[in-house]
């Protein structure tokens, strides 16, 4: 395996940690406006993610960077050809962000739902124009031969695009879901696996026309055929074993495996992809491709030495907050909080 | 208005609002991490409250800078894709550095602080507000050298139009990161001490809690002396450091359009007349600029016009002149805010040993809200 290549699965595995943690924080911002009666239910689904929505979204910006550090002609397109998309994710991920900090210091209810409601929507947003964004990528957007993407409305939106950013937020929703069950006690761990035992059923819906459109839309399926086909396989084994769990109450597993769903989406995308980082819609000779975009071969080599020595212990450390904030959240806070 | 000017004022409009949070986030992790660690040695439940009540503040001013830095990371491809491009094997390797050396561990670390006040040992728990502190110190230095390529750029070839990095090295070791960090980072000090001031001093003027904020007054005096000298001191060198490597920005800062005099005197204010490149009138003191420029009486500084030959000669024909009056008066802005901002803590730490401190209205008043929106 060669640096670029090296390069390629390295962001793909920031991507996969990115949607996978935070996959989950946005799906517990969006259940705040779903299953809960009270402020105080609310005030407990936000205490699950309180330590770590913060570290996680870092994967996202850990992403952005590997990308700038070792792609810089894909980062260069990239944010440029899709300014309008994440100039909404990032205020979306602002409003989110600071509504944390500010929905609890409010004095008037009113300012306090205001924030609340920056929440839900800050949590909604982002995972759906995300999957806006990689599925539209992946069919191809018009980019000419000095790598520059000139796109309209109908580049980004198609009906491809929205059923890959509704399917991406419906995981994320179900992650978070099956988080919260796996995290909390009393009623909104009730709530929380009926809705996820309902939406396992609309995810199936979602799952097959997204796989005939990917069909449609992309040429994944004449790219690596055999290897397409088995992760959409897993993808749909990994879904009916979560369901299947959930209705059992077998919270870990059914949270591991909605997590790994998110996974296995990215890990699709990024194989339908390779070699190349950007579709061209116009010319497949535009088409960019890791070798055409990459850094020099001293940065990549490089960036490759600080990622082997500082990612171990990222991942060390952040697993280890996961396991000391164990213990289920209720309701009331409790003394020992 | 074109769209590279739009870009550039966005640009603008981004990282200021963004570096209102920054070095106040710096600074507060620092102060309160100082805050918990006499908590752990002195076992003093002042010093617990300090570290609770101030890191309120902390935590709030963290994540606007933290939201708000993710506009920074991505702009540089949305607005400035080309320079990506040019340059993207070089600045991406800090930026990428910046986010796996430093955000995760302060993003991950500040989570533990926050919900961990009684879960942990107290050391344990101490250890986490430190972690915070270096990881924002850490991407406070990564960022800078980002920034410091381009003030001082070494360690690259140009290969097919693009930079190329073959010195890794230079990246950290870049003489200039060494003069801008540390006025950074002490200039955080001096913004986090303001807060800490200000805000007590409105507090003592209410008269509540007045022995909380009455150390935390004291407190945040140690850390305006300290960084506001500071501060000056690396501000000054930093700025000589400027009449080597960028004498055209030297020359717009102090709207020297001809080459100064022999002795060199040094504009306190001055009206600039941009459109015929000239100063319209000034206030000067004669000596002053050359000693604070070669800290000698003598010695004379180009003014733009030598400068902007020299570039054409060099890079070919073109107008090089950036924008003076900007440059001229956040200069002076900058420098008078640091030196008042001195001086108020100078007073208030003679107040403060004088005991005179809560019937000196007047200096809380001065000390109060205001005073922290100087300091940058």
């Amino acid at each position: 395996m060669n640096l670029q290549e090296l390069w390629f699965v390295l962001i793909a595995v920031l991507f996969i940690g990115f949607f996978f943690l935070e996959g989950f924080d946005f799906g517990v911002g969006m259940a705040t406006r779903l299953i809960t009666k009270s402020r105080a239910e609310r005030d407990q689904l936000v205490r699950t993610i309180g330590p770590f929505w913060d570290g996680n979204e870092v994967w996202l910006l850990t992403a952005g960077g590997a990308i700038f550090a070792a792609f810089p002609h894909w980062y260069a397109t990239l944010f440029s050809g899709y300014y309008i998309p994440l100039v909404i994710v990032l205020l979306a991920l602002i409003i989110r962000g600071v509504s944390f900090e500010f929905r609890n210091k409010m004095i008037t209810e009113k300012g306090r739902n205001v924030w609340d409601w920056g929440l839900f929507i800050g949590s909604l947003l982002p995972p759906f124009l995300l999957g806006v964004l990689f599925t539209s990528m992946v069919k191809g957007m018009p980019i000419d031969a000095n790598m520059n993407m000139y796109a309209g409305f109908l580049d980004y939106i198609s009906l491809y695009s929205i059923v890959g950013g509704v399917a991406v937020t419906l995981l994320c929703l179900l992650h978070g879901l099956n988080f919260i069950s796996l995290r909390t006690l009393g009623d909104v761990r009730e709530r929380a696996t009926a809705l996820s035992k309902k939406l396992y059923l609309l995810l199936y819906a979602g799952l097959a026309a997204f796989a005939l459109l990917t069909f449609l839309y992309t040429d994944f399926f004449k790219v690596r055929p055999v290897v397409i086909v088995a992760i959409l396989a897993l993808i749909v084994i990994a879904s009916i074993i979560a369901h299947y769990s959930v209705s059992r109450k077998k919270e870990a597993v059914s949270f591991a495996l909605s997590g790994l769903t998110l996974c296995l989406v990215v890990v699709l995308l990024f194989s339908g992809l390779f070699p190349r980082v950007m579709v061209s819609s116009l010319d497949p000779a535009y088409n960019m491709t890791i070798y055409a975009s990459s850094s020099s071969q001293y940065t990549l080599g490089l960036m490759t030495k600080v990622a082997v020595i500082i990612l171990p212990f990222v991942l060390a450390y952040q697993i280890w907050s996961y396991y000391v904030f164990r213990q289920r959240v209720t309701r009331t806070i409790d003394a020992a909080e | 208005m074109d769209i590279l000017v739009l870009s550039r004022l966005q640009f603008a409009l981004t990282t200021v609002f963004h570096f209102f949070f920054v070095p106040l986030s710096v600074g507060l992790a620092i102060a309160v991490a100082i805050m918990q660690t006499l908590y752990y040695v002195k076992k003093q439940e002042i010093y617990k409250d300090m570290a609770r009540f101030w890191g309120k503040i902390f935590v709030l001013s963290f994540v606007v800078g933290v939201v708000t830095g993710i506009i920074q990371e991505f702009q540089f491809g949305m607005n400035w894709s080309e320079y990506s491009r040019f340059v993207g094997d070089i600045f991406g390797v800090p930026l990428a550095i910046e986010a796996l050396l430093a955000f995760f561990i302060e993003s991950t670390f500040i989570g533990l602080w926050i919900f961990g006040w009684n879960k942990f040992r107290k050391g344990v728990h101490l250890s986490f507000i430190w972690l915070v502190a270096i990881g924002s110190t850490l991407s406070a230095f990564w960022i800078l050298a980002a920034n410091s390529f381009m003030q001082q750029p070494g360690g690259y070839v140009i290969e097919n139009g693009r930079a190329i990095l073959n010195n890794f090295s230079y990246l950290f070791t870049n003489p200039y990161l060494w003069l801008q960090f540390p006025h950074m980072w002490f200039g955080a000090l001096l913004t986090a001490g303001c807060l800490i001031a200000g805000l007590s001093a409105l507090k003592l003027l209410q008269n509540k809690d007045t022995a909380f904020f009455k150390k935390s007054f004291n407190f945040s005096l140690v850390l305006i002396l300290v960084g506001g000298i500071l501060v000056s001191g690396v501000g000054h060198t930093q700025t000589q450091r400027l009449l080597n490597i960028q004498p055209m920005k030297f020359a717009a800062m102090e709207a020297l359009y001809e080459n100064s005099e022999d002795p060199a005197s040094l504009a306190i204010i001055a009206g600039i007349d941009e459109a015929n490149q000239k100063r319209s009138w000034d206030l000067s003191l004669r000596y002053l600029l050359s000693l604070l420029s070669f800290n000698s009486t003598s010695g004379a500084v180009d003014g733009m016009h030598t400068v902007n030959q020299q570039f054409e000669q060099e890079y070919g024909p073109g107008d090089y002149y950036p924008p003076v009056t900007t440059m001229f008066w956040s200069f002076r802005i900058m420098t008078a805010g640091a030196a008042a901002l001195l001086l108020l803590g100078a007073i208030g730490a003679f107040l403060s040993r004088k005991k005179l401190l809560e019937k000196n209205r007047w200096y809380l008043y001065a000390m109060g809200l205001p005073s922290r929106f100087l300091s940058f």
